[in-house]
């Protein structure tokens, strides 16, 4: 799921080491700080207060002391984590190299081509081979967005005019939920990302299935639906590839029927939540950049068979 | 002056009898009866105490959003608040919280108290504290009636660039958000400058640099942070109306401008600002708690040193909360290093009142409840601060309800929490009544206990994945239980205000009377009667000591020689507080309350077209001409 405990990556995991070490650490020191209070504010009952050079030297002596250790604590806590952030690198060698460009509010993913397979182009969903040092490059189009799997890796924001780079290597198969970290806007609570890992067998079968262009439909309905989404504003935005779609300011549909979720993490991918989505994305994600395209009830049904058929 | 006094000599207090000088003085520094004398009133105390309440009031408004906040948040894909409405309440939560009730509250505080501690008549620049509150006041109200309007702000009270760029945030109102940080940027360094002032050049003969109370010090090193941090801001908010505005490009990446430029500039302002807020907390928890524990406070000089290291240090910590942004790791580190080592000063603080309490004999009366419940919380909230200060620790939790209940930790904790015990301790001052000892119980039990309820599961909500700055969430995820928890647990943190507000407007009226020192406290404050005469002190008082009023029965010897004729104040040397002259205070004026309007319709104005900069001009131009037109009065004596 989404959560910093749940580490099933390299870096996560690392994380999670030093963040018990240091919420130990700390835990103890409130503790104590609490105790010293309650025992100050029980130890002098009934007695007149101590004042005089005599009663502070002892007094003095002990904050001296704490004072130290304070010291020695915090900079023990900044080498920790200066030595946690160097475990986080996992080499040079990539094995694979994913361009993620952060915009209102989904996120395109491109991979380069690698031995893998050759380059394509998704969105809302990033596949990575279990064990593999996969680079992320990651971008904005339009406002600062952060990219954020927990149980994988820490954010790393994605700024407009900037690359940042954050290696993932996932040490367990799975699919691990991501969500925008960075205000961005009227939908940035629903900006998410899943992260399928899996092994490189069945990566690879994933990766060059991608690339192909969207199948051909031999279905009279599912025909019709294509004929729809090119004949309505659909194609101005998104691209299927293979066919004359070739907008680009949505996402690419090519093989959207094959995607978890739909809407950036929104909804799962079913016939139905399709049919919801293109009928009325405004109230399913209100201020959503996509618009509300009139359709024949008729030709939603088409429209949505199509798009279930696009895996 | 008129021709009057001129003819007749001099009335020096010295040759006068205590009733007559009374007299006199009241005359002399009194308001004036009516509604153009109350808003012509130059009197510190008068206009601290609308500062406070109209802070307070603004505190009210914020706490409503929160609940309207926890509303939506308690249950999964809610719809009762839309998107846009949501993001606006959340930008004016924090802008309100931030910018309209802590920073004010405490130059407020420090408005009240510093001329009393220090023993002197009035603040320094009397008419410019008179023109910060009503430019604070119009500023605080046209953010609100903005919100009221649906068209509050809504890019968070960061306003990250490029979300509040002409581009994605059209429409005017991230212009007024703009605008509004000018308006308190305005009066914030307004009173900063007063402080300074007022701490270093009018302290009561006799109080040098090692006598001065530590809440004095505390506002005189924010008040420092204030003066070096505001100029960021100021140049961020200016450029940001600029893009917007007329079309420049400080900010966007396109045509050369920089997207990180604006979280560098906000956030050398906003750290510092953290610390504007806390230490004046600080300053009030050591100036309490040797009343609370009958000695005096343990380590002055380590407290006050531990308080300018803070503020200096504060100005070297800002990055860390740009640790995700992607800077080279070598910057990254030393980041790390410094926002630790702010822990070190602080640490000396939490173990200078331990060792009060410690030596002392404590007195469980309210505002020591609040301080107890104060260390409680605060050092939690360091701990977190720690905890997020590490950029590998900070990626994980860095923009999620972790985050969110840090910051409530310490700003809530750290700040609010002695800004409750404070006003318990001197709202007999300020009103000449107690507050009740047992509704005040109340309220420390519900605020501690609703307050940890609501914040503690925060940190767990964000451990757990949960971001900042969502409407909603969705019901899949593991947070609903969590949100429902938190939502009902802020009705108690929100009963314990409503106990406190019910208890100040109720003995407000009806409570007990006071008299000049109810809790046997040892600063000059409390060497005059409650509420203080508009004189503040019939005599100057002569500091020989760090505690004046201690022992209880000793006498405050006083300094003659001012004339109550006429507005006087005694200046005194930077360190030693020697007198060096007789310096004349302004009198109530009505041209600052015009200034602060032609200054605001101006700022508005500026809004809605570049030329109002010019034309706005002209009337700022004349009410500052009448403002500072010469009376005539003869020079100062030395």
């Amino acid at each position: 799921m989404q959560s910093a405990w749940d580490a099933q990556g390299h870096s996560a995991e690392v994380l999670k080491h030093l963040m018990l070490g240091i919420i130990g650490v700390c835990t103890l020191i409130w503790l104590l700080v609490v105790l010293m209070l309650f025992a100050a504010l029980v130890k002098r009952r009934g007695q007149a207060p101590l004042q005089g050079e005599h009663a502070e030297r002892k007094t003095r002596l002990v904050v001296y002391l704490s004072v130290a250790v304070t010291t020695i604590i915090v900079a023990g806590l900044t080498l920790a984590s200066f030595f946690a952030t160097r475990d986080l690198v996992v080499g040079r060698d990539m094995d694979l190299t994913v361009r993620i460009k952060g915009q209102q509010w989904w996120w395109q993913v491109t991979y380069e081509g690698s031995s893998f397979g050759p380059r394509f182009q998704t969105a809302n969903e990033l596949h990575i081979p279990v064990g593999r040092n996969v680079r992320l490059e990651l971008e904005s189009i339009d406002v600062i967005h952060s990219f954020w799997v927990p149980s994988l890796a820490g954010k790393q924001d994605m700024i407009p005019g900037r690359m940042n780079v954050l290696t993932l290597r996932a040490e367990r198969p799975g699919v691990y939920r991501g969500q925008c970290a960075e205000f961005c806007g009227l939908q940035h609570s629903h900006m998410a990302l899943m992260v399928v890992a899996q092994d490189d067998d069945q990566y690879r079968r994933w990766a060059q299935a991608q690339a192909l262009d969207a199948a051909v439909p031999d279905d009279t309905e599912v025909q019709a639906g294509r004929a729809v989404f090119m004949r309505k504003p659909c194609a101005a935005c998104h691209t299927v590839r293979g066919t004359e779609a070739q907008g680009s300011s949505g996402p690419d549909l090519t093989h959207v029927g094959g995607r978890r979720t739909i809407a950036a993490g929104l909804l799962e991918t079913t016939r139905g939540s399709l049919a919801a989505w293109t009928a009325d994305p405004q109230t399913l994600k209100p201020g959503t950049n996509m618009p509300i395209v009139p359709l024949t009830s008729e030709e939603l049904q088409q429209v949505s068979a199509y798009m279930e058929t696009l895996k | 002056m008129t021709g009057v006094d001129r003819i007749s000599p001099d009335v020096l207090d010295l040759d006068l009898q205590d009733a007559e000088v009374e007299r006199h003085l009241s005359r002399t520094w009194g308001t004036s009866p009516g509604f153009w004398g109350a808003i012509a009133t130059v009197d510190h105390k008068v206009i601290a105490r609308r500062y406070i309440a109209t802070a307070f009031v603004f505190l009210i408004l914020g706490g409503l959003l929160a609940l309207a906040m926890r509303l939506q948040l308690a249950r999964p894909e809610s719809r009762l608040i839309d998107p846009d409405r949501y993001n606006q309440i959340f930008t004016m939560h924090g802008t309100n919280m931030m910018f309209l009730f802590a920073v004010p509250v405490m130059g407020a505080m420090a408005i009240y108290l510093v001329p009393l501690m220090v023993g002197t008549r009035n603040v320094a620049f009397p008419r410019l504290n008179a023109f910060s509150y009503w430019i604070f006041l119009i500023g605080g109200s046209l953010l609100w009636l903005s919100f009221a309007l649906d068209a509050a702000p809504d890019v968070g009270w960061f306003a990250y660039v490029p979300l509040s760029g002409p581009q994605y945030s059209p429409g005017k109102r991230t212009d007024l958000w703009a605008q509004m940080i000018t308006f308190t940027e305005v009066s914030a360094l307004a009173i900063a400058i007063e402080v300074v002032v007022t701490v270093f050049k009018q302290r009561a003969p006799g109080m040098s640099l090692d006598r001065i109370p530590v809440l004095v010090w505390a506002m005189v090193v924010m008040s420092f942070q204030v003066i070096m941090a505001m100029p960021s801001i100021m140049f961020a908010s200016t450029t940001l109306i600029l893009d917007r505005l007329v079309g420049t490009q400080f900010y966007n990446p396109a045509e050369g401008g920089d997207a990180l430029l604006w979280q560098h500039l906000f956030w050398f302002f906003g750290h510092p600002e953290v610390y504007i807020i806390f230490l004046p907390a600080v300053g009030m928890v050591s100036s309490m708690l040797p009343t609370f524990v009958g000695r005096p406070i343990f380590g002055y000089l380590a407290l006050v040193m531990a308080l300018i290291t803070t503020g200096i240090l504060s100005f070297g910590l800002w990055v860390h909360h740009m640790f995700v942004v992607g800077l080279p790791r070598m910057g990254e580190s030393f980041f790390t290093a410094s926002s630790m080592a702010i822990a070190v000063p602080a640490g000396i603080q939490i173990f200078c009142w331990l060792a009060t309490l410690w030596l002392g004999r404590p007195v469980f009366r309210v505002p020591l409840l609040f301080i107890i419940g104060f260390i409680v919380t605060f050092v939690m909230g360091g701990m977190t601060g720690v905890m997020v200060a590490s950029v590998p620790f900070d990626t994980q939790v860095h923009d999620t309800y972790f985050v969110v209940a840090h910051f409530h930790y310490v700003l809530v904790g750290g700040a609010v929490f002695p800004l409750l015990g404070a006003i318990y301790y001197w709202f007999p001052k300020m009103t000449g009544r107690m507050m009740s000892e047992t509704l005040g119980r109340w309220a420390f039990g519900l605020i501690f206990v609703g307050f940890h309820l609501t914040f503690f599961p925060m940190h767990i909500l964000g451990l757990q994945g949960m971001p900042r700055r969502i409407y909603t969430y969705q019901p899949e995820l593991p947070w609903s239980g969590l949100n429902l928890f938190i939502s009902i647990s802020s009705l108690i943190l929100a009963l314990g205000f409503l106990v406190f507000f019910v208890d100040v407007l109720r003995s407000w009226r009806h409570g007990l009377p006071a008299g000049p020192n109810p809790w046997g406290a040892s600063t000059l404050e409390w060497a005059t009667p409650s509420p203080p005469p508009p004189y503040n002190f019939l005599r100057i008082p002569v500091v020989q000591d760090r505690n004046p009023l201690r022992p209880e029965d000793k006498e405050l010897p006083v300094a003659a020689g001012l004339r109550v004729d006429r507005r006087e104040l005694l200046v005194t040397s930077v360190v030693e507080a020697l007198p060096e002259a007789r310096e004349s205070s302004p009198q109530n004026s009505i041209w600052p309350f015009w200034a602060a309007l032609a200054t605001s319709f101006m700022l508005v104005w500026s809004i809605f077209s570049p030329w109002a900069v010019v034309w706005g001009a002209i009337p700022v131009a004349v009410a500052l001409i009448a403002w500072f037109w010469p009376k005539g009065t003869p020079e100062d004596e030395a």
